[in-house]
């Protein structure tokens, strides 16, 4: 081989080390794989690790006035969920599918920080005979507040357990007496592509159309399971949560639970949801969790619950029909191909 | 092969810095290459390991290593375009540092996957990759990889002569699997996936008449050994 020929250690008395590799040579060559940018391993180093990691350690303590405030909630507590091992707040404050404010969970975190959420209007119309608009305000004091100890299910297989604080969507449907027309429920995230960044670009939103749009159907949304929350873990929800309010199906992937929600619309038709939208063949309207029916690129038989521990965490679990949730809302899609109806 | 030679050639290095100036070059970049592809791994893992890696640091050394092993790739392969353009052969020598980088990032992201997501359920894994068409092309490519870097040490390269060539002209498919692997597995926002074929497929362009005469040779000897192929097309 002639590579050979030059051996790394020759001795070298006629030549000075500086002419060799003088530092604007070293320096450029560092350039040179610098500036070949994302291909080069070095922007390993730089890439955004630690900032993730930290930003979401110093979030409870910080004074910083640029973020996002919580304050306690009076409530109810759960006494009958007490034997769930909760997710540590940290983790569910700072792994976050909220697409508005960046793909990547490490983002809502950090980009949410500065969303204004007050003032805040929820109207809720339709099919009904009162509608009716929520100002800041009546979202926290309107109904008497519970909390609720719920298993969370990703429809990417992992999971957690959260201590929500809300009340019941059937109490909220109920004030508006819907009409015999209101078969399904439209449920709409504010569209703010000022304060959304995700809404703005393409690139940092992933791709999906905006405003996010979910739906249940009318049995579903009456059902004592579903949620409307504005809190958790004892305080009222952090942006990247879906804060001011947020809506909770336990029995269904995260994706059903509709965050910073500024509409909710009783109507006749089935709803186009985002999801289902972009992919039907992987997102179904109903969402039921369900460990037989896989999606097209993982299993669903199985999840990792996230809870504390690092890579060691020995977290993966049995997926259950419903979330286990079955005995509660089985009922709700008796005769029905769950199969097909995904 | 032919390349390495034009490295040695006498008029190519004049025209860069000196001859001695290359042996040195090419152990400092080597050095470097070892600091900024492992320390980034070694520094992942302690973190990971003490759960300091945000919510989910399972999800984080995977798409560490994937993302990684894929960057390495695009940068082994840029090597000898950006060689050839700019004269600057003595680059030619950290290609199979490169390359190994890659195989270890591949590792550990298949064994990331195995040990820390499905936590050694061996029957999921084996269903997981027969089933899921992008797992599939993503182990093919690892396994290709696997031989690539079994087969780096030169005492084999010798041995192997012509085969040796013929074998690591895999890393273009490679490529284009690692491509369509990480376009597959992402859920949306397709800009990045896109963004990495795009790059994949230029640095394949930078090498089209190679790939071409690869391809027609590929196809000839079908014919030649096997007449009845076209019956089966």
């Amino acid at each position: 081989m002639l590579i050979k020929s030059y051996s790394r250690y020759q001795p070298t008395p006629a030549i000075k080390a500086a002419e060799i590799t003088d530092e604007s040579v070293y320096l450029r060559r560092r350039q040179l794989i610098k500036t070949l940018g994302f291909l080069g391993a070095g922007a390993l180093i730089s890439s955004s690790i630690p900032k993730t990691a930290n930003a979401g350690f110093f979030d409870n303590n910080t004074t910083d006035d640029d973020r996002f405030k919580t304050k306690p909630l009076t409530f109810s507590a759960d006494k009958a969920n007490l034997s769930l091992i909760k997710t540590p707040e940290q983790k569910v404050i700072s792994h976050n599918n909220f697409y508005e404010f960046g793909a990547q969970k490490h983002q809502p975190a950090e980009l949410a920080q500065s969303f204004i959420v007050n003032p805040w209007q929820l109207t809720v119309s339709g099919e009904c005979d009162k509608p009716i608009t929520l100002d800041y305000d009546d979202l926290t004091t309107m109904f008497a507040l519970e909390e609720r100890i719920y298993r969370l299910r990703c429809v990417e297989a992992w999971s957690m357990v959260i201590p929500w604080i809300g009340f019941s969507l059937a109490d909220l449907l109920k004030k508006v007496s819907p009409n015999s027309s209101a078969n399904y429920v439209l449920f709409e995230t504010l569209y703010d592509p000022k304060q959304m960044p995700g809404q703005d670009s393409r690139r940092l939103g992933g791709g999906i159309a905006y405003p996010y749009v979910e739906g249940l159907r009318i049995d579903e949304a009456m059902n004592p399971l579903t949620l409307m929350s504005v809190g958790l873990y004892g305080k009222t929800l952090p942006a990247q949560n879906g804060a001011p309010i947020r809506l909770v199906v336990p029995w269904k992937y995260g994706f059903k639970s509709i965050k910073s929600i500024v509409a909710i619309k009783l109507v006749r038709e089935k709803p186009k949801t985002t999801w289902q939208q972009l992919a039907p063949n992987e997102y179904g309207f109903y969402a039921n969790v369900n460990p037989n029916h896989d999606h097209p690129r993982w299993s669903q038989a199985s999840e990792r619950r996230i809870t504390s521990g690092g890579l060691l965490a020995r977290n993966r679990i049995a997926t259950l029909p419903f979330n286990g949730y079955g005995e509660q809302v089985a009922h709700l899609y008796q005769g029905m191909d769950l199969g097909k109806y995904y | 092969m032919i390349k390495k030679k034009s490295t040695a050639n006498p008029r190519v290095l004049n025209t860069s810095t000196s001859t001695i100036g290359t042996a040195k070059k090419v152990y400092w970049l080597k050095v470097f290459i070892h600091l900024a592809a492992f320390l980034p791994l070694l520094n992942v893992y302690y973190l990971a390991f003490n759960d300091q890696l945000g919510a989910d640091p399972v999800q984080y050394v995977i798409h560490f290593t994937g993302i990684g092993a894929f960057n390495l790739l695009l940068l082994s392969l840029l090597i000898s375009p950006w060689a050839k353009r700019f004269k600057q052969g003595y680059l030619m020598q950290v290609r199979r540092l490169l390359g190994l980088y890659v195989f270890t990032y591949a590792f550990m992201h298949v064994l990331n996957f195995l040990a820390f997501d499905l936590q050694f359920a061996w029957s999921l894994f084996f269903n997981e990759v027969v089933k899921r068409p992008y797992i599939t092309i993503g182990m093919v490519a690892f396994i290709l990889l696997f031989l690539l870097a079994i087969t780096s040490h030169n005492s084999l390269k010798r041995k192997m002569a012509r085969n040796w060539q013929r074998l690591h002209n895999f890393s273009y498919l490679i490529a284009i699997l690692v491509a369509v692997h990480f376009y597959w597995s992402v859920k949306s926002g397709l800009f990045t996936p896109v963004l990495y074929f795009i790059l994949t497929m230029l640095l394949l362009a930078c090498r089209y008449k190679k790939i071409k005469a690869l391809c027609l040779s590929v196809i000839n000897r079908e014919r030649s050994t096997t007449p009845k192929i076209k019956n089966s097309i």
